[in-house]
């Protein structure tokens, strides 16, 4: 009896290896995420060097890019992803926050789960059907009953005025509003959903109308969460590079208040440019450097938000 | 204090102004598909899932076969690469010391991850892949999106694997069954529904993607044969970006119908995934 349950122990220890193998397998697995990481950061920086160490800093403050004279100033790229980003949210977080809100707390479920799923389709739309569908509809549209007629009108405000062609900031910013309200508004819905019931209820208890129950309850606790949900759709608007290169007209050194202008991205620029830059080393190079340094400001962006999320998590 | 009325007037004006809201988000959705359909259902046709474009690009006929293979396998490349690794360190993440320092910053890092511009996973890879082979290739393209996959991967694997009931892995333990053939034969199986439909999202948008192939895969006309993977590559993104910017109608019109089948695709994946999770959710507990 004795000797045959240390026979069986002995089996035991034997396989035991199996498992602690299975164990080192998972962990290694998990932490190539941090590798990749960081090995993300390290490769493309040192592909990067050459340009940075010709430019400098003239990279992201010089507003003079010209490839054929070694000139690598990006100042107009990081203007233009801003501009375009800017307006992409202007556009988007009211529309997403009240349809997160009609979601999750005006709507029935029946209705509000449906709702969801199909807000959410507008980010399973691969962004080249955005540039695509940008450029073949969208801009004749916006350009025929918005565009023009608005800088028709208010051409005393520079924003308005000087419009060119329809491939523009502005044609641009809208794009992004549309491809970024489902992660707003999904994150958003996530966020709401936090805020416990009872609040809600007293809210109503008092006598409060569901858009005062809104109001007290729901959008105090979640303030700093919807702030997340905005920096997600930020960090998406500034890395966007496909259906923002249709759309801006892909011009360098344009710093220009008019938004009916066209002008360039950091990721459009890179898309649009790569071909002629890969045979030329400091080309090639700059381009990688302008990339490193969209990688450093969107994981900035994420790493704010994420920490927000967790944080807010971890309270309620 | 407003009146009752006035109160209540408001009340109403927010829940229109949500309603507006979801008409302004859906209403281009809509526009999309329908312009999508209606633009590209004409050249349909099987040769166009098959065949290249044509010798003469200006002349109309031909497909987008090039493209339509290269994204499967470029597709299938990255799955296999990153559903593997992806499912293993979700099982860490869930299974091992979920609370330990290593579990933590990876649950993070995934996260941050999947917000990182696809364009600078292709300049990874660009400098990884392309440069030390002296080639744009298929390898290429696959493997940037296998990283592309690999967040969304991880991250709906753990919480699938976090939904099975620790009453299951009890059991199994309590039958003298060991950790690891536990969690492969009880825990995975119980959270498959889930995992697939996490593997089926990355597909997706894997399927959709299009800048960070244009420096990796950099695109062919050409059909490369199913077994070559050394070389530039096409794909269904790649060949609906070039076609659309050229001034011909004849590509112009390929074009949409390439976005017909990429969006098709998409949204039936898409799909697809939500039925095994919805599934799922109504079997009893």
């Amino acid at each position: 009896m004795t000797a045959l349950s240390a026979g069986r122990l002995a089996g035991r220890r034997r396989r035991r290896p199996a498992d602690a193998v299975f164990k080192f397998a998972a962990a290694a697995c998990a932490s190539i995420v941090l590798i990749l990481l960081a090995g993300m950061l390290l490769r493309t920086t040192w592909a990067a060097w050459p340009a940075f160490r010709q430019s400098g800093l003239s990279l992201v403050t010089s507003n003079d890019w010209n490839p054929n004279l070694s000139k690598f100033g990006g100042l107009s790229f990081i203007y233009g992803t801003l501009v375009t980003s800017l307006i992409g949210l202007v556009l988007a977080v009211p529309v997403s926050v009240l349809i997160a809100l009609f979601v999750s707390e005006v709507a029935p479920p029946r209705v509000g789960v449906p709702l969801g799923y199909v807000v959410d389709l507008l980010a399973a739309v691969p962004s080249v059907i955005y540039g695509l569908w940008g450029v073949f509809v969208l801009v004749p549209f916006l350009t025929n009953y918005v565009w023009q007629p608005l800088s028709r009108n208010l051409a005393f405000i520079p924003l308005f005025s000087n419009f060119a062609s329809g491939r523009d900031f502005a044609t641009a910013g809208v794009i992004l509003a549309l491809m970024i309200t489902p992660i707003i508004a999904a994150v958003s819905r996530e966020v709401f959903r936090t805020v416990p019931e009872d609040e809600r209820e007293s809210a109503l208890a008092l006598g409060a109308t569901r858009w005062e129950m809104i109001r007290l309850a729901v959008l105090p606790r979640s303030r700093q969460g919807v702030i997340a949900a905005v920096m997600l759709g930020f960090g998406r608007a500034v890395g966007e590079t496909i259906a923002v290169a249709y759309l801006i007209g892909g011009i360098a050194n344009q710093i220009t208040p008019h938004l009916f202008q066209q002008g360039s991205t950091i990721a459009a620029t890179i898309a649009l440019q790569f071909n002629e830059a890969a045979s030329v080393p400091l080309f090639k190079s700059a381009l990688i450097a302008l990339g490193v340094i969209l990688f450093a400001v969107t994981l900035v962006i994420n790493v704010g938000a994420r920490l927000i999320i967790r944080r807010g998590g971890r309270s309620a | 204090m407003m009146s009752l009325k006035s109160r209540h007037r408001r009340d109403k004006l927010m829940v229109a102004a949500m309603v507006v809201a979801v008409a302004v988000a859906i209403v281009p959705l809509g526009f999309i598909l329908a312009d999508v359909i209606a633009k590209g259902i004409g050249q349909l046709s099987a040769d166009f899932l098959t065949k290249p474009e044509p010798y003469v690009v200006t002349a109309p006929g031909g497909g987008f076969g090039a493209g339509v293979r290269g994204t499967i396998k470029m597709v299938a490349l990255g799955t296999v690469i990153a559903v593997p690794i992806g499912v293993l360190a979700a099982i860490y993440l869930s299974e091992y010391q979920a609370k330990g320092p290593l579990a933590t910053s990876v649950r993070f890092f995934a996260d941050v991850m999947t917000g990182i511009p696809s364009i600078f996973v292709g300049i990874f890879v660009f400098t990884v892949v392309v440069l030390e082979t002296h080639s744009f290739s298929t390898w290429a393209g696959g493997v940037a999106l296998g990283i592309l996959m690999l967040p969304v991967i991880v991250r709906t694997s753990e919480e699938a694997l976090r939904l099975v009931p620790d009453t299951l892995r009890e059991a199994s333990l309590a039958l003298g069954i060991r950790r690891w053939r536990t969690i492969v034969s009880t825990v995975l199986p119980t959270a498959l529904a889930g995992i697939t439909t996490g593997i089926l999202l990355a597909v997706a948008r894997a399927a959709g993607e299009t800048a960070p192939l244009l420096l990796t895969a950099f695109g062919n006309q050409l059909i490369v044969p199913f077994g070559k993977w050394s070389g530039p590559e096409e794909s269904l993104t790649l060949e609906i970006f070039t076609n659309s910017r050229s001034p011909f109608p004849s590509q112009q019109a390929r074009a949409w119908t390439g976005a017909l089948v990429l969006i098709a695709g998409v949204v039936v994946l898409s799909l697809i995934a939500r039925a095994v999770v919805s599934r799922r959710a109504k079997l009893p507990r």
